[in-house]
């Protein structure tokens, strides 16, 4: 126990476990959304993110950067970061459809049980993680450097990088843009009707097929943008970084309240300080175990997370 | 019913793919023969390490060197050749023992190569140990894995024992250091390497963390970092979080020297960090630079693959060479190998290191040299011989 740890660090371990948390927030919105609209989890959403990464990996090769390269100037790197977030949210948007597509939507056809869409689920998180470590002979790749170190906020302390701003305003951006998306539109509307009653929307002439297709590709968009900041804050990236982090993301979902949008981004971002806060005080190596413990006592308290499953009820 | 059905269903595929399995192996060891009456042929040498993922690049320059030994016996010997068989274990315990039942399996194998890493000799060593498979690791150096009476073990390197305390000497005597981090990735080369490190400095330690396997992520620990003042970090663990690690210490605008064990002597470490972010930063290997070994191996080396030696190519060369003689000597057996090896007594070619082992299998520890290496201008240079104490 070291609370002079927590209290000196604190405005570092308050801002870094601001950016993790959004990154998982962000991974977290695609798990909650399928949930509310199919009662299924995802699993392959994490291969979905690993995807992401790798794309925005691509691109900035394609620019010509590596890991030796030098930075490039601000005006450039935002604008290298941009396409990157375009391609990544491109590749994870189709991957995560890919999936619906080629594994769920058959098994829904047939009036599969639960069981067998669990399964599909792990069996297509697996195919895909072994598929691009076969491709990439499981190799560690290096992101190349883009926007400068130096704190371009600092105030008394508190330092935040520009990588840092940049996932924060991003992450609040797309957050506020989805959530007024599903509370808006009429796709909005369609995938609150398909989540409140699959059924009864169908009747109401909801296409039910295009409105889950919808909510994989809004989920994979989400996975897309969170893995080119989680590139650039973690510098790698291999075949297996979607693992923690779509469990991480995973666990989020159902601290906010599975289902519900809002919850997920508050639970991404709790998760994200609470971690952070556990490793200065008991040390790194308890960082997962407080997180994971603070989440099955709030469970206790809130079995169906802090702000309740909502995705159709919820100002529906 | 119907589960009693298909228990049975299952037990008979599990019977059949066993079966399937004897047969298989049954096959493999029946082949051979041709060429000399007295001599058997065909033996093969195991090398069992990470030939894949992300520590690769501390496994790969030794798998090169031992083809490289097989390929120039086997132009002297054409008539009665060896092979060597890969065992790919990605440096995963968690592969090492299917890997390792796979090579006891294989009747061919009469010695390893190996394993490369501390973490699946454990899990891999009771296993040859119980088959009388003599194994010579090129660099796994956990100390304790000489303390298990495994018959079979042979460390062709230093250990811990002899690299903590130089990379501490180092830290505290050339570098100079007043404020050092200690961080160690819990694993059994990691935190065994960490702790003789702590040893050595003492109070010089002002904070130490713990990182995990697989962990991409490291802000709480950057935090700690930053915050304690320290201009020098320790790591002990390997290339595959090191490398993320240092990087984002550096995006985080720690400035501060970075200085890890062999397991970040590599060249993923140089590749995947970037040149600009890697540069200045220090790892010790109980072992001499590949570069400047002895003999023709480096120039052989380059012709053969168009590059220099990496890390410990030198040591696995000579120790394929060591299994070579044996086998050219006409030892066929896992036990003939292995009473060989327990009377074996003379310098490598590459290395000059003089191979004798001890009844526990380490070497003379007072003739290890551990070296310390600098990443400059994308490449490790060897910086000195870290002197002793």
């Amino acid at each position: 126990m070291d609370f002079n740890e927590l209290i000196r660090g604190f405005p570092e371990l308050t801002i870094t476990g601001l950016t993790q948390g959004a990154i998982y927030a962000l991974v977290a919105l695609g798990y909650t959304m399928v949930y509310g609209v199919l009662r299924l989890i995802n699993f392959a959403h994490s291969e979905v993110f690993m995807i992401g990464t790798f794309a925005a990996l691509w691109t900035w090769g394609a620019f010509g950067l590596d890991a030796n390269s030098g930075r490039p100037s601000v005006g450039a790197a935002a604008l290298m970061i941009a396409a990157a977030i375009l391609v990544a949210a491109v590749f994870s948007g189709a991957a995560a459809l890919l999936v619906e597509v080629t594994a769920y939507r058959p098994l829904r056809r047939r009036n599969a049980p639960p069981l067998a869409f669990l399964i599909t689920a792990i069996g297509a998180s697996f195919a895909l993680s072994e598929g691009v470590a076969i491709l990439t002979d499981r190799r560690q790749f290096g992101i190349p450097a883009l926007l400068p170190t130096a704190p371009v906020i600092s105030i008394g302390g508190w330092n935040i990088t520009s990588i840092q701003l940049s996932t924060l305003a991003v992450a609040i951006v797309m957050m506020i843009g989805l959530d007024q998306f599903v509370q808006r539109t009429r796709f909005g509307r369609g995938i609150r009707a398909v989540a409140q009653d699959p059924n009864t929307a169908a009747l109401m002439g909801v296409n039910q097929s295009r409105v889950i297709a919808l909510v994989f590709l809004l989920g994979g968009l989400m996975a897309g943008v969170a893995a080119v900041f989680a590139d650039m804050k973690t510098a790698s990236t291999r075949f297996n970084v979607g693992f923690l982090i779509g469990l991480k993301a995973f666990s989020a979902a159902v601290l906010g309240g599975i289902g519900n949008l809002r919850g997920a981004a508050l639970g991404g971002i709790l998760l994200g300080l609470v971690e952070n806060y556990a490793a200065a005080v008991f040390g790194t190596a308890f960082k997962d175990f407080v997180g994971f413990v603070v989440l099955i006592a709030l469970l206790m308290f809130r079995p169906t997370g802090l702000l309740g499953e909502s995705l159709g009820r919820a100002r529906a | 019913m119907r589960q009693k059905f298909v228990r049975t269903l299952g037990g008979v595929a599990i019977a059949a793919l066993m079966l399937g399995g004897a047969a298989a192996c049954k096959q493999d060891s029946g082949g051979g023969g041709g060429g000399n009456a007295n001599k058997v042929c065909d033996l093969k040498i195991g090398f069992f390490g990470a030939l894949t993922g992300a520590d690769a690049g501390l496994v790969t320059p030794g798998k090169q060197a031992a083809d490289l030994a097989v390929k120039q016996y086997n132009a002297k010997n054409a008539d009665c050749k060896v092979s060597i068989q890969p065992f790919d274990s990605q440096g995963k315990p968690e592969l090492a023992a299917g890997l390792a039942t796979n090579a006891v399996n294989d009747a061919k194998i009469i010695g390893i190569v190996g394993p490369a890493f501390s973490g699946e000799s454990q899990t891999a060593n009771p296993i040859f140990n119980q088959a009388n498979l003599p194994t010579i690791t090129q660099s796994a150096t956990r100390p304790s894995l000489s303390a298990n009476n495994w018959k079979i073990f042979h460390r062709g390197v230093g250990n811990d024992l002899s690299q903590g305390p130089a990379a501490g000497r180092y830290i505290k005597d050339v570098m100079k250091a007043q404020k050092v981090f200690v961080v160690d990735d819990q694993s059994a080369y990691g935190a065994g390497l960490s702790d003789e490190v702590k040893k050595t400095l003492g109070s010089l330690v002002i904070g130490t963390d713990k990182a995990t396997d697989n962990q991409n992520e490291f802000g709480g620990i950057i935090s700690k970092v930053k915050t304690s003042g320290a201009t020098v970090l320790f790591y002990g663990g390997y290339t595959e979080e090191a490398s993320p690690f240092l990087k984002q210490l550096r995006a985080n605008g720690w400035t501060g020297t970075f200085v890890g064990g062999d397991g970040i002597y590599d060249a993923n470490m140089l590749s995947v960090t970037g040149q600009k972010d890697v540069e200045g930063t220090i790892a010790t290997c109980p072992c001499a630079p590949a570069t400047t070994a002895k003999g023709n191996f480096v120039q052989d080396f380059k012709t053969e693959f168009g590059a220099d030696p990496g890390v410990y190519a030198d040591v696995a060369y000579d120790l394929t060479n060591i299994f070579l003689e044996g086998i050219g000597g006409g030892k066929s057996t896992r036990a003939d190998m292995q009473a060989f090896l327990q009377g074996y007594n003379k310098a490598g070619s590459a290395t000059g290191v003089t191979y004798k082992w001890d009844d526990k299998g380490e070497l003379d520890l007072a003739q290890v040299r551990v070296w310390a290496f600098k990443a400059a201008a994308g490449k490790w240079a060897p910086d000195q011989e870290i002197p002793k104490a």
